[in-house]
């Protein structure tokens, strides 16, 4: 079994890992990081966003292995302490959660947006989440909190 | 997923090297297609062996009148790409509209086009600008490259290093989308290249094609009304339920009207 090292939310983690197991399962079976979650088999949903190397991509869809020596950022690593990232804030302002199940995705997808686009437009938005399902909200309160979060931020 | 042997070469030829003498092994890029048929246990390679470590096969930079495109080169890299947005700006179009950001993120050229899915948007891209794909043993012509559905002229122990685009003069290419995976159910790439004009159609038959009709239409007359009454016969089109083989042949006329439009 082959060792694997990568910084997770600023830590740096080893572990043994077989090479068949997904990142996602690596952060949420091997570090019980389970804000990570699974919503499909087909890469669709977006549900298990998470940002590596700056960048998002779908844990669901990436080898642990791949991930070796990169740095990885999940939805446990965005608050600082007890305040919010402004993201997480803005989504529970405005209400861009129902059930909750698509929301890491989400909001690690909009922080990623951000950082490409700190001034998007709706349309920017809603193409950007092209790769975000969710079941609930219908979107809008979604699109809601994230220009509010990029108004905030841009302060 | 089944268990493989997992192996990063950091360099062609180790990679190359590491193709030979295995069951099955098969090579792993951004793994957005190939990972997700794994993991519905749909294959089983022995081996898989990541390109992920070899910077070479990573960026864009120039090449005579071409540009040439790392086999590793993401799609969000190609679209972001400031050589290709300046040079071969439908080029850059075409991969920003690729799935969504994530797939975008972690898919590259170089998988893309070894896959050669029937509904994938590069190989409209590569035989509409009559480019070149470069394998660690030769060159091989676009029009040459894809033979049929899920089909390339690919050996086994053969990898893409690079895709060559010679620089149009201009070019477009309008798709319509799947509305779910962005896939092309029609994708029409048109361009004015040195060696003439070029349509090429990908997402309605099992594999990419040329358009002669059209190309020949266009050069006479380069507007969308040129190509307006030019209708592909239905009986070779893909038929699913996103669209009937009709609507499909139908579509190919309507893009290739947009396509020609945007060429302007
Ligand atoms: C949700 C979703 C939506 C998508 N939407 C679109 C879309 O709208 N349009 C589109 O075109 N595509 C779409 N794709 C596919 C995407 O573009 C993939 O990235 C691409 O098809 C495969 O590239 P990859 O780098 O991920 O390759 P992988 O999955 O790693 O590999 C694919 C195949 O190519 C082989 N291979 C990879 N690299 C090489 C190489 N250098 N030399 C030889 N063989 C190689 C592998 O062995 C494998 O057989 C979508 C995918 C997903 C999951
Ligand atoms: S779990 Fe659905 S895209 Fe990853
Ligand atoms: S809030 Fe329930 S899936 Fe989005």
């Amino acid at each position: 079994m082959p060792s694997l090292s990568m910084t997770i939310n600023g830590k740096q983690v080893t572990k043994d890992v077989d090479p068949n197991t997904l990142l996602v399962q690596f952060l949420r079976e091997n570090l019980s990081l389970t804000g990570t979650h699974v919503g499909c088999d087909t890469s669709q949903c977006g549900a298990c966003v998470v940002h590596v190397n700056g960048k998002s991509v779908k844990s669901c869809t990436m080898l642990a292995v791949q991930a070796e020596g990169s740095d990885v950022t999940t939805i446990e690593g965005l608050a600082q302490g007890d305040e919010l990232h402004p993201m997480q804030a803005a989504f529970r302002e405005h209400h861009g959660l129902q059930c909750g199940f698509c929301t890491p995705g989400m909001v690690m997808s909009a922080v990623d947006l951000l950082q490409n686009n700190p001034d998007p437009s709706e349309t920017e938005i809603r193409e950007w989440l092209e790769g975000n399902i969710c079941r609930c909200t219908g979107y809008h309160n979604i699109v809601k909190a994230i220009q509010a979060a990029a108004s905030e931020m841009r302060r | 997923m089944y268990a493989f042997e997992y192996h990063k070469p950091s360099s062609v030829e180790d990679a190359v090297a590491a193709l030979s003498g295995k069951d099955d092994p098969k090579i792993v890029a951004g793994g957005m297609t190939l990972l997700p048929t794994m993991k519905q246990r749909l294959a089983a390679p022995s081996d898989l062996i990541d390109l992920g470590g070899i910077a070479k096969l990573v960026g864009v930079r120039e090449d005579g009148g071409a540009l040439a495109v790392g086999a590793m080169t993401t799609h969000a890299a190609v679209a972001g790409n400031d050589l290709v947005k300046s040079r071969i700006p439908a080029l850059a179009n075409l991969a920003e509209g690729i799935g969504d950001p994530q797939v975008r993120n972690r898919g590259t050229i170089g998988g893309s086009v070894a896959n050669a899915d029937p509904a994938a948007d590069y190989p409209a891209g590569l035989v509409g600008l009559g480019a070149t794909v470069v394998t660690n043993k030769r060159e091989i012509a676009a029009d040459d490259f894809f033979t049929g559905l899920f089909e390339t002229a690919l050996e086994e122990d053969e990898l893409i290093t690079s895709v060559r685009f010679p620089v149009p003069q201009k070019a477009a290419y309008a798709k319509f989308a799947n509305p779910a995976s962005r896939y092309a159910i029609v994708g029409v790439f048109v361009a004015q290249t040195d060696g003439g004009i070029r349509v090429a159609v990908t997402g309605a038959k099992g594999s990419v094609f040329r358009v002669a009709e059209m190309e020949q239409a266009l050069s006479g007359n380069f507007s969308a009304d040129a190509v307006a009454g030019i209708k592909v016969p239905a009986d070779e089109m893909n038929g699913d339920l996103h669209a009937s083989a009709e609507y499909r042949a139908h579509l190919v006329t309507v893009m290739a009207k947009r396509a020609v439009a945007a060429v302007g």
